[in-house]
């Protein structure tokens, strides 16, 4: 069945030689994401306007201010330093955040809520938890106001999840107190009769400081990965992020999570912020 | 040398990568077992850490996936590559390599998640050292599988055969795909920071994780469908010109889906718009590749009644038709606002992968496992029995995710007289126990026809053995 005729159209063609086939269906599939995902990286409308304005990280929003915590960078003697604190140490020797308040606007998280959320993706919380609220009468009644781009900026990876075995979290913040927290990590029946949800008694007793066998979790080089990619932190806030989270069990840095997702931005219900 | 004789090929490492997606299949499917009864049944979590429900079902859909189906499709690229181009593998070595770096990647993916380390990236939980090494183990399987095609002799076999096109297709978009969504940057040995973050990042996650099931879980498997159920049935595939289409409208199409798992989220609403209605124009080829596998079968349906292997090839292309049919269905919006978030998307999945991946599979590694071991099965009767506890697990498994699903949508979204919402969450949580454990149930089906599977294909090898020992014995 020796059959050298010249192929009879392209396809044919393709199927003798399979290098141009290789080439010819690489270029099919990446058509997808050309057309789909590129224009997402410079629609200002993808990110609800929000815009980066230095390469610092600072950021504005001019059409919805209420969304972002502005600030202002600089460098001083080699330092990037910024106008407003994210968090410092109190009178008390404690560290919390200091000039933003809950509704300021998104800003990056606090080095015990960045190690909250690591212990979050750990557990693989996402499985069952979404972080995304949509736009439907029920879900704004259930859990809030619908989720925007903006909110998870900072999120390396996003959380938004796919499944609700359990409730969304977007704006789990603030609704609970950290007791109720703690006392539903450790055993989720004894406050919701209902729950399938695992119980998670090891974070009491993990201290946060420590990572995998019992490596050091180091939050300076995480906070300094994080500006890398684009989330603005101070020389300062990165080099005290790991005394920032001394003394603290996985569980507290857990609940610093949980208890800061949803509380950033406080939405007007007169805008439109998505058409 | 006689240039007539048939040219013998390199078997080793398919009987390995046979064995090995057994094993991981009766493995995967324990675990996605012992997973389901943990939400009918929370107790089963014990508090202990690395079997916890989340971090076993990250497991389980890794083990199934990507070791049983990661498994399955190299043993069977590397068995139907040699005999569709007439040559043996380009390189026997590299292929042993790829298949034991293969094993203990997978193994050790699964060691690191159950320990918590994780990218949070759904279907991409890898952390990037094993990562980087599961990428490069696919480039070498991709590398050695272009060269044994491009070694055939041009002159006995000019056209490379359809089942090769997907098997190439689906290691292209694999490894671009799985490239780019891993893009990280690493904090520590244990864990990264993904590139990307929010919308972008959320788009690229699931152009990546409707991949993993567009080309990973479909056009690989289709590779099979196109090369086993013709020699099964022992007839031509019904229509070139139809799987010329199915080709090219898959690879084309396929990528464009990702966009349906994001629908009314913060992503731009044209995205989604332009990934449902990719999706429901995506009937048409799948239902034209389904067709073309079933009508191969056309003047032969009498033999579904004898042969218990073409059976799970053909119920296989059934669910095969029926879950490219519920998924667009899904994707579109009316029907997506009550869907997503519930048990209807893992009910879908689950037609799918046991439906239709894991059956067609079955039927390959069966089919395989003769050839291989040039003998009869150890059991005809437990194939047949393995056929029907794999049928009706499936059934029941969809059937309780079906109600479950759709119940959890109506109940998340039911006002009562007064205006407000009529169910807690909590009270939507306790109305799915049943459907919980039914599917626990259509579970332990489906792992028991696995494991009679993985006990029937070790006493075919032992009796394999047996007889071709006694043979040398008789000869000496």
């Amino acid at each position: 069945m020796a059959d050298n005729q010249e192929p009879k159209n392209i396809q044919e063609g393709l199927e003798r030689n399979i290098f141009a086939l290789f080439l010819a269906t690489a270029f099919a599939i990446s058509i997808a994401g050309i057309v789909e995902i590129v224009p997402l990286f410079y629609l200002k409308s993808t990110m609800d306007y929000t815009e980066q304005t230095d390469k610092y990280g600072n950021v504005k929003n001019e059409k919805f201010p209420e969304l972002v915590w502005e600030r202002t960078f600089s460098e001083e003697n080699g330092k990037l330093v910024a106008d407003k604190a994210l968090y410092k140490q109190d009178k008390n020797g404690k560290w919390e955040v200091a000039d933003w308040k809950a509704g300021d606007g998104v800003r990056p998280y606090t080095p015990l809520e960045l190690a909250g959320r690591d212990i979050y993706l750990r557990e693989g919380c996402y499985i069952c938890h979404s972080q995304m609220i949509r736009p439907f009468r029920d879900e704004r009644e259930r859990y809030g106001h619908y989720s925007l781009a903006t909110e998870s900026m900072y999120d390396h990876p996003m959380q938004w999840g796919s499944k609700r075995t359990g409730p969304d979290l977007a704006r789990l913040g603030g609704k609970y107190s950290n007791e109720w927290h703690v006392m539903h990590l450790m055993r989720p029946q004894d406050v919701v009769p209902e729950s399938v949800m695992p119980a998670y008694p090891w974070l009491a007793d993990n201290s946060i400081e420590k990572d995998f066998f019992g490596t050091k979790r180091d939050m300076t080089a995480r906070l300094s990965a994080m500006r890398t990619l684009g989330v603005p932190y101070t020389d300062e806030e990165i080099a005290n992020a790991n005394e920032a989270i001394k003394g603290h069990t996985e569980m507290d840095a857990m609940v610093a999570y949980l208890q800061v997702l949803g509380t950033m931005v406080k939405l007007d219900d007169s805008k439109t912020y998505r058409e | 040398m006689d240039t007539t004789a048939k040219p013998q090929y390199d078997n080793g490492v398919v009987q390995y990568l046979t064995v090995g997606a057994v094993a991981f299949l009766v493995l995967g499917t324990f675990m996605g077992t012992f997973a389901a009864a943990q939400l009918a049944w929370p107790a089963l979590n014990f508090d202990i850490a690395e079997i916890t429900f989340a971090r076993l079902r990250v497991m389980h859909t890794n083990t199934v996936i990507y070791a049983f189906g990661g498994m399955t499709l190299m043993a069977t690229a590397f068995y139907t590559v040699q005999r569709t181009n007439g040559v043996k593998l380009w390189s026997n070595a590299m292929a042993w390599w790829t298949a034991i770096l293969f094993t203990i990647g997978l193994l050790a993916v699964v060691v690191t998640i159950s320990l918590g380390m994780t990218t949070g990236k759904e279907y991409h939980e890898q952390e990037w050292p094993l990562a980087i090494a599961i990428a490069v183990v696919w480039t070498l399987y991709t590398f050695n599988f272009m060269m044994t095609i491009a070694s055939r002799n041009k002159e006995t076999h000019p056209n490379v055969y359809v089942s090769n096109w997907f098997f190439m297709g689906m290691m292209i978009a694999i490894t671009y795909l799985y490239v780019v969504n891993g893009l990280a940057i690493p904090v520590s040995l244990f864990r990264s920071y993904s590139l990307f973050s929010g919308v972008q990042d959320a788009m690229i996650q699931w152009w990546w994780g409707h991949n993993a099931v567009g080309f990973f879980l479909t056009a690989g498997f289709l590779a099979i469908m196109y090369y086993f159920v013709p020699k099964q049935a022992q007839r031509p595939i019904y229509s070139y010109r139809l799987s010329v289409i199915h080709f090219w409208a898959l690879m084309f199409g396929y990528v464009w889906l990702g966009a349906h798992h994001l629908q009314y989220t913060a992503l731009p609403d044209w995205t989604g718009s332009l990934g449902a209605v990719i999706s429901l124009a995506m009937i048409i080829p799948s239902w034209g590749g389904a067709l073309n596998g079933m009508l191969t079968l056309s003047g032969a349906w009498d033999r579904l009644r004898t042969d218990y292997i073409l059976r799970f090839l053909i119920i296989a292309l059934a669910f095969y038709a029926m879950s490219t049919f519920e998924g667009p269905v899904m994707a579109s919006k009316t029907v997506n606002a009550l869907s997503h978030y519930t048990d209807w998307t893992i009910g879908h999945v689950h037609s799918g992968a046991l439906g239709w991946v894991a059956m067609v599979s079955i039927g390959a590694l069966y089919h395989m496992v003769m050839k291989l071991w040039n003998t009869e099965m150890y059991s005809m009767k437990l194939i047949n029995f393995h056929f029907w506890l794999a049928t009706i697990g499936t059934v029941f498994y969809i059937v309780a995710m079906w109600v479950s699903g759709i119940m959890q949508g109506l109940m998340w979204r039911a006002y009562d007289e007064y205006g407000t919402l009529a169910y807690t969450f909590a009270e939507s949580v306790a109305a799915m126990h049943p459907y919980y454990a039914m599917r626990a149930l259509g579970g332990l089906l489906f792992f028991s026809g696995a494991a009679v599977m993985l006990y029937n294909v070790v006493m075919t090898i032992r009796m394999a053995n047996a007889k071709s020992t006694s043979q040398v014995e008789a000869h000496a």
